[in-house]
């Protein structure tokens, strides 16, 4: 797919122009629009464009509010209140970027759970993946600075909590959450450099988002069987097949994300952060944004201590832990086949893990005590088992379906030769370009 | 250049080695104003000390004061309340270290040695953080009459020591010094 010839011949004399100099417009053509994606990509497949909507309409958002926004402890959630009461449609702008984070984590959680269903990550998609994974990390880091800038009491604390994080490193941990902080505690210097880095790192992220399309179209996409492309047959044009479908997945996407807006714009978010910082008094019980919760429960199902690492340096390692795992599943995974849909046993356990992450999310919310910590535990044992036991494991005694032996033949066997003929019809004079 | 397998270091070799090493010494005293600029600022360590007036403080009152963005508190405690601390064998407590800045880190967590010490054991004077994730405990709440963390349930007693609860160690004492009978220096 990759060493493909180009398709594309300027037409005007401008677009003549510009191909002799820089040929972006041909860079454009032959990325989005005869690029050759495969025929059975199903919806599963459009978060990657939700993805990248949702980070410019971030970025757009974002830009609008800071115009607005003030960091300075003093005036930083007045300034926000501002925004929702003063400022012209602000209301809309701020439910746009508060709820564009939570539907952003959403997106891009789909995104990662199909390419561990459809075993995205395999050779020779590694850096592919790990590219996912920095994109990901970044877009952490950016939603947690940014739920401190309204400097709310959820703001504030949660800021405490997560740079405390930092003081569990043994010799320089004091030192690191200081530089974090320009502090003892979290004050003005962390309100400040937080929104410098929040503006700073959506621009990061855009940043690593090409190299990770880059690595994408030298590769080329998976597909549901996991069959790599063989023939032109196994293929369509990016445009029209893959921008209508992905067109479609979008508008549907923002149905839901306008829902939030316009009828529960809220509801993601913690009625204690409307109450404004206060260093001398803790919200009764401090949540983290929900995107968030699976990895506060694994940094809380750590209650003992393992030999030299006390409970509070465990806690914060299992949480780190639990990230890199993602980023070794490709040495993890020992299967040669690479979809789930012809793996019977690895379906299982990835909807077993699946479900466990949910549940573990669910226990992030609710405070430690009683069951609800050995259910941490339970659920963070089985977190890692999936990747440290099963991944391997399955590879080397599971015994997989027959694959079909193209693309092609799985899509006419699913339709039974009945809708496969018309789409093969219409695909050739796609690939023509 | 250089194209045989075994030579000496010329002295072409001496310069790429010599540019480099210049080069990586000035990267890195370049890139570490970036760095530095990050550490707490004059300002902020200009407010490393707060010095308090105490001299309204009487037994059985409690003061609050901010010290580096964190709570102080400074409790004159009442007889009752020292005695129910003294009371208490150190085998009893979860963490037996005092976590007193102004003694060895090993100073056992007596209620002497948790307290302002000699002629002040009325005095006590630890930052308002909880141990375990930072909250800020309420005054004289909880099993043992001294502080109790609404987040997760952490019990202090009338010393500030952990007795109950996640929270691991004791509530800190930080460095502080009465510098007459009723002013008390923090930091």
């Amino acid at each position: 797919m990759s060493g493909g010839h180009s398709t594309y011949s300027p037409k005007t004399g401008i677009e003549r122009w510009f191909d002799a100099r820089m040929p972006l417009p041909r860079l454009m053509h032959d990325s989005f629009v005869s690029y050759p994606v495969p025929r059975n990509l199903n919806y599963a497949y459009a978060f990657g464009g939700i993805l990248a909507l949702m980070l410019a309409s971030q970025i757009l958002t974002g830009i609008v509010l800071a115009m607005h926004y003030v960091s300075d402890t003093g005036l930083a959630f007045q300034s926000v209140e501002k925004i929702m009461r003063d400022v012209n449609s602000g209301w809309l702008l701020r439910y746009l970027h508060s709820n564009g984070a939570s539907m952003f984590f959403i997106a891009v959680y789909i995104h990662i759970f199909r390419g561990l269903y459809y075993g995205s990550y395999k050779a020779p998609r590694e850096l592919l993946w790990i590219l996912g994974c920095i994109i990901y990390l970044l877009m952490m880091a950016t939603g947690f600075m940014g739920y401190v800038l309204p400097w709310g009491q959820m703001s504030f604390w949660g800021a405490t909590v997560i740079t405390g994080f930092f003081t569990a490193i043994p010799l320089v941990g004091d030192w690191i959450q200081q530089l974090l902080l320009g502090g003892f505690a979290v004050d003005n210097p962390t309100l400040n450099r937080f929104f410098a880095l929040h503006y700073l790192l959506p621009f990061m992220i855009a940043g690593v988002v090409i190299l990770h399309i880059w690595a994408l179209h030298v590769v080329g996409q998976t597909n549901p069987t996991g069959i790599e492309v063989k023939s032109k047959t196994d293929t369509l044009a990016f445009t029209p097949y893959a921008t209508v479908k992905d067109g479609l997945a979008m508008v549907v996407f923002l149905i839901m994300f306008a829902w939030f807006v316009f009828y529960i714009p809220n509801y993601l978010g913690h009625a204690d952060n409307y109450i404004v910082a206060d260093p001398l008094k803790t919200p009764a019980h401090i949540v983290p944004e929900w995107y968030f919760l699976p990895f506060y429960a694994i940094l809380r199902a750590v209650t003992f201590n393992i030999g030299p690492i006390d409970s509070k340096l465990g806690g914060v390692l299992a949480m780190f832990g639990a990230i890199v795992m993602l980023f070794l599943v490709p040495w993890l995974d020992t299967s040669k086949v690479r979809s789930a849909v012809y793996r019977p046993w690895y379906r299982i356990f990835f909807w077993i893990f699946a479900a466990n992450a949910i549940f573990l999310g669910w226990l992030g919310s609710k405070p430690a005590e009683g069951w609800y910590i050995p259910a941490m535990q339970i659920s963070t044992l089985i977190y890692f088992a999936f990747f440290i036991v099963v991944m391997p494991l399955l590879g080397l005694i599971e015994k997989p379906r027959r694959l079909p032996n193209s693309i092609t033949e799985a899509v006419l066997a699913k339709s039974k030769g009945g809708a496969g003929h018309p789409e093969g019809a219409t695909a050739a004079p796609a690939d023509k370009g | 250049m250089s194209a045989t397998d075994t030579h000496d270091p010329t002295r072409r070799d001496f310069l790429y080695v010599a540019t480099g090493m210049a080069g990586a010494v000035g990267a890195a005293a370049v890139a570490w104003p970036f760095i530095d600029q990050m550490r707490p600022d004059a300002s902020t360590l200009a407010l490393a000390s707060v010095e308090v007036d105490v001299s309204q403080v009487s037994p059985g009152m409690s003061l609050t004061v901010k010290w580096r963005g964190r709570p102080v508190f400074i409790r004159n405690r009442t007889p009752e309340e020292i005695e129910a601390a003294k009371s208490v064998p150190l085998a009893e407590l979860k963490d037996p270290v005092a976590r007193n800045a102004n003694l060895p880190s090993d100073a056992p967590a007596t209620d002497s040695d948790r307290a302002a010490g000699e002629g002040k054991e009325n005095w006590l004077v630890m930052v308002g953080v909880c141990t375990h994730l930072g909250c800020v405990p309420l005054g004289q709440a909880g099993d043992f009459g001294g502080w109790f963390c609404p987040c997760h349930g952490s019990h202090y007693d009338t010393a500030g020591r952990i007795r109950k609860g996640p929270a691991p160690e004791n509530l800190a004492v930080p460095n502080f010094a009465f510098i007459s009978d009723t002013r008390v220096r923090i930091g």
